[in-house]
């Protein structure tokens, strides 16, 4: 345990290929690791999510060459509907577990949170190495259910009993599918487990001289509110992942009813609880949404703030909204379960917490816009793709309000209206988040500038894209379009058919937006333009004060001694725009922390 | 059990040696006026120290989970049983309560012999690991009679799928057992390191920490299996 806890210092940087690039116990590269894992995830999640859009648009259609990802799920080249089901569980398992919570939280956390605290490293390298590996093991146990016999789980990334539990008798996937399927969420549950030990202890012990916790910038504040919610929501997942296991290969019956009766089988099992794996999950499943969005709180306010020139409105009351936002992700999560015969009382005590969280959403959006109002702001990838991201948290997020009602939600729920809703909100400002951030910090991360030109065009295909698929969502939910229905049969789903090819194309031209991006990403990482400097956004923090990129223990021989306030910007008095944390030029700022 | 016992390293018992970087800590902060001086805590708390603690949390809460399945699980069906739980546990119970207290012994006496505070003449406090020892051994023999107990039940008839009411008592052993597996793990460590003398006080306090977690957790999980199952 803390006997792993040898440090940057007595860890020396490593020479062989394998220390330092695959078993590396630098921060740094299990960053660059994370990300690596991110990207190779959300491109195959997004080419799952092409398949299914070319199949609800299309159903006939036949994919050259699908049949080689499954012979039985895809013959002649068009999707079963059991495969569609199985290629969507896929699809959101993986861009929630492997994208959303890999890359803002593990990728770019661990990567700048040492650096921004002014540690050498984190305080348990060996743990931080076996997170990530833990982690890639559980990405690969999930890939393998793709090459069992009846390939992956079907039933959603939610895992709902009793299907999860019932075993091949659900249907293929349900057997060794599911069983993988858990395994995997264990073992990532085990990875961000071991991380969020890491990130907590970092921000609370290995802040440098003169880091009070208000000097941090809002990126740590950030992961570390994340780190907090991960350490208490994995715990619970876990757990029920282990559970659902033993449903599988040990006979129990945690989630399946008595005299539950199959596909003409009469299930073994006696006495379980549907709803228990329902209360499991959600406990864990909502603050995953927060787990997912306040990175990209951070981010986005980190990167606003550089390209303003000047802080928020309130650096503390930015902090105390994520804080509150984490608390309340564990008051709501009833509000997944108001279908569920819920008792009147719990719905109206799930769903007013749920009102109330948008209180601290509304503020932070309320700061965004407030700071922004007036100021100059400078355009490039970064600014717009955090401009996008406020954007579509408001978007998203107000949709909300009327999932938030149960007697809206019980006419909503299961259809469209809450795809729309949570892909904009979690899945595309989260992932506007991580654009962002790769845009921002890719000089520090490599010593080269990625291109800007490309970098807009990535943005503004991405973001009408965005909104030409998920807008119309809402209006097919409206509309009584079901979710996970794989074929529209001939009934009043119909009309909305041309509505869902509308989507197909927005989605592949958005599709087509992200493969600019990974162009951009690959070139400039061998043939961008070299950095101008170790700081090319004027930033203030300290990642903007050490090398390009940094060394080994991240600020070479000299630890830094942080003397002001993250945000310094724009100061009166001041020589210039900025003030580094690290500087130490006496200026009288109202803002500075006393 | 023979130890070998070398020198005991020096160690300012005033200042700790840092573990952080940069000795952040939790209140330093420097004053925007740049004067150092003005700096109260010079070093922060081994991460050791706080890291465990963050770890019991983690484990906190995976016990919380499997209890609040124990309670709604129970609450659902009418095929909950009572079952008698193995006479052994009482014993074990005893068990894994005196290691806790064979442990505090163990790391005061350590903690003495690494200050370089210790008796010449006090036998015991030259060889500090033989405390540490006799708590290793009592928790291979809680993990014995644990495993004990799972071979009788299983010897009866009663398996993890027998009853839902054996399913949650094999579960909770049986992490709680994997969990003590890893303050053994602890353990070995730490007379590893006290043999070389290389340990760390906040090593030995943070295993202490941990091992003394199990102990209340075994205590609350048989409270918890007693009265429900």
């Amino acid at each position: 345990m803390h006997d792993m806890s040898t440090h940057a210092a007595s860890h020396g940087a490593p020479t062989s290929f394998i220390r330092k690039h695959v078993f590396s116990l630098d921060h740094k590269v299990i960053g660059k690791q994370y990300y690596a894992l991110a990207l190779v995830a959300a491109l195959f999640g997004m080419f799952l999510s092409w398949i299914m859009r070319i199949h609800l648009g299309w159903g006939n259609f036949a994919i050259p060459g699908l049949h080689l990802l499954s012979s039985t799920g895809a013959p002649g080249d068009v999707l079963t509907p059991e495969y569609y089901l199985q290629l969507m569980t896929m699809h959101g398992t993986i861009m929630v577990f492997f994208v959303l919570t890999t890359a803002p939280f593990a990728a770019f956390g661990n990567f700048f949170l040492p650096i921004q605290t002014g540690a050498e490293d984190m305080p348990f390298p060996h743990f931080n190495m076996m997170s990530f590996w833990v982690t890639f093991s559980g990405f690969i146990v999930l890939a393998a259910s793709f090459f069992v016999s009846d390939g992956p789980t079907l039933g959603g990334w939610t895992q709902y009993a009793p299907l999860s539990a019932i075993g091949s008798a659900g249907g293929p996937g349900e057997g060794t599918g599911v069983i993988l399927w858990a395994s995997s969420i264990a073992l990532f549950c085990v990875g961000q487990l071991l991380g969020s030990l890491n990130f907590i202890t970092t921000t609370l012990d290995m802040r440098c001289k003169g880091m009070s916790l208000m000097r941090l910038p809002l990126t740590a504040w950030a992961w570390f509110i994340t780190s907090v919610m991960g350490l208490t929501a994995f715990a619970v997942l876990m757990p029920a992942c282990i559970l659902l296991i033993l449903d599988h290969v040990a006979g129990t019956s945690f989630f399946v009813a008595s005299n539950l009766v199959i596909n003409d089988q009469l299930l073994p099992h006696s006495g379980g609880s549907t709803l228990l794996w329902q209360h499991l999950f959600w406990f864990f499943g909502h603050p995953e949404v927060y787990i997912a969005i306040v990175p990209g709180l951070g981010i986005v306010s980190h990167i606003l703030i550089t390209n303003m020139r000047k802080p928020m409105l309130s650096h503390r009351v930015l902090i105390y909204s994520m804080g509150a936002l984490a608390a309340l992700s564990y008051m709501v999560y009833g509000h997944h379960m108001f279908v569920s015969g819920m008792n009147p009382v719990s719905s109206l005590a799930f769903s007013f917490p749920t009102l109330v969280i948008t209180i601290p959403s509304t503020i932070v959006v309320l700061i965004w816009l407030g700071s922004l109002y007036g100021s100059k702001l400078r355009i490039n990838s970064a600014s717009l793709f955090a401009l996008g991201f406020v954007s579509m948290f408001i978007s998203g997020g107000v949709s909300g309000f009327f999932l938030a009602q149960p007697s809206i939600d019980i006419m909503l729920h299961a259809t469209y209206f809450v795809v729309g809703h949570f892909h904009l909100v979690m899945g595309v400002a989260a992932m506007f988040g991580i654009f962002g951030g790769t845009y921002f910090w890719f000089p520090k991360m490599t010593g080269r500038m990625m291109n800007e030109t490309w970098g807009k065009v990535h943005f503004w295909m991405s973001f009408v894209g965005a909104y030409c698929i998920f807008m119309p969502f809402h209006y097919l939910g409206i509309a009584g379009n079901v979710r996970r229905y794989q074929a529209f049969t001939d009934d009043y789903l119909i009309p909305l058919i041309p509505v869902h090819k509308f989507i197909t194309i927005a989605a592949l031209f958005t599709g087509f937006a992200q493969l600019i991006f990974l162009c951009n990403l690959i070139y400039s990482r061998f043939k961008g333009a070299p950095a101008p400097n170790d700081n090319p956004w004027e930033g203030t923090s300290l990642e903007w004060s050490t090398a390009t990129p940094p060394p080994h223990n991240n600020f070479g021989d000299k630890m830094p001694v942080v003397y002001h306030d993250p945000y310094q910007y724009s100061v009166e008095g001041a020589s210039t725009d900025y003030i580094m944390q690290t500087s130490t030029e006496k200026v009288h700022s109202p803002d500075e922390e006393k | 059990m023979a130890t070998t016992v070398h020198e005991p390293p020096k160690i300012d018992l005033d200042r700790l040696t840092s573990q952080g970087s940069g000795n952040g800590g939790w209140r330093n902060l420097v004053p925007a006026d740049g004067d150092l001086h003005r700096v109260k805590d010079h070093h922060a708390p081994p991460p050791a120290s706080t890291g465990i603690w963050v770890a019991l949390a983690g484990i906190t809460m995976t016990f919380a989970a499997f209890t609040s399945a124990l309670v709604v699980r129970q609450g659902s069906a009418p095929d909950w049983q009572h079952i008698t739980l193995p006479s052994v546990l009482y014993f074990n119970t005893l068990v894994i309560i005196a290691s806790s207290v064979t442990l505090e012994v163990s790391r005061r006496r350590v903690a003495a012999f690494m200050g370089g505070l210790q008796n010449k003449d006090n036998h015991a406090a030259t060889n500090p690991a033989r405390w540490l020892y006799i708590t290793l051994a009592l928790g291979l023999l809680f993990v014995a009679g644990q495993t004990f107990a799972w071979v009788q039940l299983r010897a009866h008839g009663f398996k993890l799928s027998t009853n839902i009411s054996y399913s949650f008592f094999y579960v909770l052993t049986v992490a709680h057992a994997l969990h003590l597996l890893g303050g053994l793990g602890g353990l070995v460590r730490v007379i590893g390191k006290v043999n070389r003398s290389v340990l760390k006080r906040s090593t030995l306090d943070a295993t202490s920490r941990y091992w003394h977690f199990m102990g209340v957790l075994w205590v609350y999980l048989l409270f918890l299996l007693w009265m429900k199952l």
